[in-house]
């Protein structure tokens, strides 16, 4: 009888609520441990039988597991690269994806805008700005989510026919994923910058880049990102916001077979130096890797777990592996960070981009504890991002020891973001993230943290309840 | 020789994490060779090289994980697999950092804390939320919270009986586990005596008793205040019961409780029958029990279970003497006016009410409680009091939204001194309680509002006379002397026990006129 039991251990409780008595063992010399409790769900009290009532059942543990499995198993690699509109499913010559849950030109941020603006005068479509709006409002240009094609893009996501894409494959599952290219910091088309050298970039990239990157990759074979990602990790990356060590380990495997491609050398040279020069090139593939490792994880009946979180600078939107493709949104948030000088919190844009997939499959803001280097970066100390991360094991289903996180002792990312968890907890997702300027093409104005809004994940319950109840 | 060799598909681990892994299980008793790699094409190469490769081995791949162990039987195999297992999931992290601060039970113990008891003082309506997690997570618990629905308290203590722990609770205020203080409770001597409690006040005045008649404590379990009734189904208090009959340190059972309702009474004293440890019952209030097994006695009130108990823990024979204060108390009655006929009782413990009245019932007419079921005795209007009255000011009435009267005493001056104000009280009646959870020096709030008491009285033309009782041991943080001494300081007469501070006040009233002294 286990009351008797307790009889003969040595006593230790737990304290869930008022703290004094805790104070009140600590004289004993008991060992207590205080939760600093809060109202779960806050206090919501249906939401908390819907809690209580999903919490129990088997069917939903079991499916989160096998959603789980999925994710840990994920192979991505990288096998080629092409124009977006020969690979990337349901893209038309008329289409422009973008980051985010769905939205409408009109409803559409100032960055996305200019992006798109941009999209549409390197597509030819446009001549200059003028045209570009008028064509965009127009009707005739569908505007559609990367995460709907298969797709992710950083910032303000633009995919256009044309662009090149690289393509990841999942090979545990044979699904694709894909991501353009990373055009580097400053005046960019990802923060809506469309001017003659943004268009220009983009030009050089579809003409002389990517044959390169073609041949190059076939030379090579697959590029395995699981374990450039592994070890990037292990070298301070958390491969949303800091990329450095990502984008060393993929030059170095690819680099000899770029020399090879037989191309002309300044070509050669000019590809070389572009992914040398860009520490972020690699985050433009850990996103399609994160992609291809969730899409599988995406469809499972009843699941709770989340395998999309994305922005596109007005909604914040998840998508739940049980509920299918269904977004849930809410008001995007903004981003709590630092700020580079001549900027205030009235230039930031409200969350933008598909990056936060990083987080939803257990690195990026979720692996910060690991990247001590990044803190500098978002603000905070180092203190702070092993506590973020550390929280983020309360909302997830379990730990990825692919993606071992050296100053937790080799504790395996937080994976498998489980709405009940989210909701029971209180404990929002983490994400660390760039902050666009709110008007388009002046680009990065600084670097963050911050959360997808609750309602997000009180809106998915409240379907979850209805469909699967 | 043995060998076990598994391939993992696509479970990643760095090298560095794996060689050590390796390394420390070739050191394990009974191995002979343990390779843990990526089936890079290296380490394939090794593999074979120290005969632990096979054909799957050779069709892995660098994301697959190979666990390949040699030992020389079926035992050591699995331990060292078993290791593996625990080095590969676990992290030491969650060892470390022991002092964090949690927001959920499911972080602490997904951080790898251990607890085997849960003290949950959350507001009601998510308490059995809480405590139900505490239990499936193999916690007993200790459930402070009141507003638990009775649906609530039945499912949880339904679903510890079946998991073999306890629920105390809800509105359990009191329990001493292992030497340990929960909650509202106080350093006691370590002893063999086992008590099972439905009130919260109740369990700490025999608790108390027994302290300073040199008893002391083996466990004293809390079951809260519903336990008894059907609706229930006294399971704690039965849980409770064999648990401490099982336990060898016992050798004295005290039960301390209102009345079980018909139906549960009949199947606790089925219960104690079968229990060979002598029995102290205390149900107070209840009815006299006739034909009692030779090891069952009934106790009327908190000290008589306590005295009852101590004396059947030591071997000694129980003695019903009270200390004689009869000089004294007639001393300080001396200066009470004729019409000074009545005692006001203002409690901060409710069952220490309850006992009180029970006392004086004997002793004094035209007596009125909020604590009481009796008719006629029932008090209607606390704004309105009349004649003698004993007030548990732990009520809900009373506190609406504020702490209770325990930890927060302060509450219990205004009464005291609108007392003072009605010329025909003639005496005060106050518990103190020290202890865990208790106010840090609630002696000195009571002592201030005696100050203020006395002297409106002696504005008036009066004298007032305030009986008091520390319940506390000498052990408590707060000290017991200095507490006592505080009183004094204000002419509060100290009574040793709760039953003598009622006997006192009845005595001081019954050398007036008008006061019915037996």
């Amino acid at each position: 009888m286990k009351i008797n039991d307790l009889f003969q251990q040595e006593l230790t409780v737990l304290n869930i609520g008022a703290p004094n008595f805790k104070a009140d063992l600590d004289l004993q010399g008991i060992s207590a441990h205080q939760i600093q409790w809060m109202p779960p769900a806050e206090g919501d009290l249906e939401l908390i039988e819907q809690l209580d009532r999903f919490s129990d059942r088997e069917d939903i543990k079991e499916a989160n597991q096998e959603a789980f499995s999925r994710i840990l198993k994920g192979s991505p690699v990288l096998v080629g690269m092409e124009r977006a509109i020969d690979v990337i499913p349901g893209m038309t010559k008329n289409t422009i994806l973008h980051s985010g849950p769905p939205i409408g030109w009109d409803r559409m941020c100032d960055p996305v805008k200019g992006a798109v603006v941009g999209a549409l005068i390197y597509e030819g479509r446009a001549e200059n700005e003028e045209e570009a709006r008028q064509l965009a409002a127009s009707g005739e240009i569908t505007f559609s989510p990367c995460h709907e094609h298969s797709a992710v893009g950083p910032m303000a996501g633009i995919i256009s026919p044309s662009m090149p894409v690289h393509i990841v494959e999942n090979k545990t599952y044979g699904n694709r994923a894909y991501c353009t290219v990373n055009e580097g910091l400053g005046k960019v088309l990802r923060f809506g910058a469309f001017d003659q050298s943004v268009i220009a970039r983009l030009r050089w990239i579809e003409t002389e880049f990517m044959p390169v990157m073609q041949k190059a990759i076939r030379l090579h074979g697959e590029i395995d990102l699981k374990v450039i990602t592994a070890q990037a990790v292990q070298m301070g990356d958390e491969c949303h916001n800091r990329n450095k060590a990502a984008t060393c380990l993929f030059f170095r495997e690819l680099v000899l077979s770029m020399l090879k491609t037989g191309f002309p050398e300044q070509q050669i040279e000019k590809a070389i130096d572009f992914i040398r020069g860009n520490d972020h090139y690699f985050l433009n593939l850990s996103m399609p890797a994160c992609k291809s490792i969730l899409d599988p994880a995406n469809g499972i009946p009843n699941s709770t777990i989340v395998t999309a979180m994305a922005r596109n600078g007005v909604d914040f939107g998840i998508q739940v592996s049980g509920l299918g493709k269904k977004w849930f949104t809410a008001p995007a948030n903004y981003v709590q960070g630092l700020l580079f000088p001549g900027y205030d919190d009235q230039d930031a844009n409200p969350d933008l981009g598909d990056s936060a997939i990083t987080e939803t499959t257990g690195i990026g803001g979720f692996a910060m504890g690991a990247s001590p280097a990044i803190t500098q970066f978002v603000g905070g100390t180092v203190e702070d991002a092993v506590n973020y991360t550390r929280s983020m094991y309360t909302i997830t289903t379990g730990e990825n020891s692919a993606y071992a996180l050296p100053p937790m002792d080799f504790r395996g990312a937080a994976t498998g973001i489980d709405v009940l968890k989210v909701l029971d907890s209180g404990t929002l997702p983490v994400i660390n993230t760039g902050i666009a300027h709110r008007v388009a093409g002046i680009g990065q104005i600084g670097a963050g943290i911050v959360n997808p809004p609750r309602e997000c994940f009180v809106k998915a319950l409240k379907e979850y309840s209805k469909v699967r109840g | 020789m043995l060998k076990k060799i598994l391939v993992r598909k696509n479970a990643y681990f760095d090298s560095v994490t794996l060689m050590s892994l390796g390394s420390k299980i070739k050191k394990m008793d009974g191995v002979s060779q343990a390779v843990v790699v990526m089936a890079t094409e290296m380490n394939r190469e090794i593999l074979k090289n120290v005969g632990l490769g096979n054909e799957e081995t050779e069709a892995a791949g660098p994301n697959d994980l190979v666990l390949a162990v040699e030992a020389e039987s079926e035992t050591f195999l699995s331990a060292a697999f078993a290791e593996i297992e625990e080095k590969l999931a676990g992290s030491q992290d969650k060892k470390k950092n022991r002092d964090n601060v949690y927001k959920t039970q499911e972080e602490a113990l997904k951080d790898g804390v251990k607890a085997n008891m849960a003290v949950i003082s959350v507001p009601g309506r998510f308490a059995a939320r809480e405590a139900k997690k505490a239990l499936k997570n193999g916690m007993h618990v200790m459930l402070f919270s009141d507003n638990v629905t009775v649906e609530q308290e039945r499912e949880l203590k339904e679903l510890a009986r079946e998991k073999g722990l306890l629920v105390m609770g809800p509105d359990c205020g009191t329990a001493v586990v292992n030497g340990t203080g929960l909650c509202f409770a106080n350093k006691m001597r370590k002893g063999a005596i086992g008590i099972v409690g439905a009130s919260g006040t109740g369990l700490q005045e025999v608790l108390v008793q027994i302290d300073r008649l040199g008893g002391g404590i083996a466990q004293a379990l809390g079951t809260g205040g519903r336990d008894l009734k059907e609706s229930i189904g006294g399971i704690m208090m039965m849980e409770g019961i064999k648990a401490l009959d099982g336990e060898e340190q016992v050798k004295v059972l005290v039960l301390v409780s209102k009345p079980p309702e018909p139906a549960v009474e009949e199947t606790i004293w089925n219960l104690l029958r079968q229990v060979k440890k002598p029995v102290v019952v205390c149900f107070l209030e209840g009815k006299k029990r006739e034909n009692l097994p030779g090891n069952i006695c009934m106790a009327s009130t908190l000290l008589e279970a306590a005295k009852k108990a101590v004396a059947l823990e030591k071997g000694v024979e129980y003695t019903e003497e009270i200390r004689d204060r009869s000089m004294e108390i007639q001393k300080e009655s001396m200066d009470l006016k004729p019409e000074q006929r009545y005692v006001r009782g203002f409690f901060c413990g409710g069952t220490l009410c309850a006992e009180a009245l029970i006392v004086l019932r004997e002793r004094l007419t035209d007596l009125k409680s909020n604590v009481s079921h009796h008719k006629g005795e029932i008090l209607e209007d606390a704004r309105d009091l009349k004649g003698n009255v004993l007030l548990d000011l732990g009520e809900d009435e009373f506190t609406n939204g504020r702490p209770h009267p325990m930890i927060e005493p302060s509450l219990r001056t205004e009464w005291i001194v609108d007392a003072a104000k009605d010329s025909t009280v003639g005496v005060i009646l106050l518990d103190v309680e020290i202890g865990y959870g208790s106010h840090e020096n609630p002696a000195q709030i009571a002592a201030e509002g005696i100050r203020q008491a006395k002297e409106t009285a002696k504005e008036a033309g009066r004298s007032l006379k305030v009986v008091a009782y520390v319940c506390g041991t000498d052990k408590d943080r707060q000290n017991l002397e200095e507490q006592r001494t505080i009183l004094a300081g204000e002419g509060a007469i100290l009574a040793d026990s709760n039953v003598e501070a009622a006997h006192l006040a009845a005595q001081l009233l019954g050398n007036q006129k008008g006061g019915k002294n037996r």
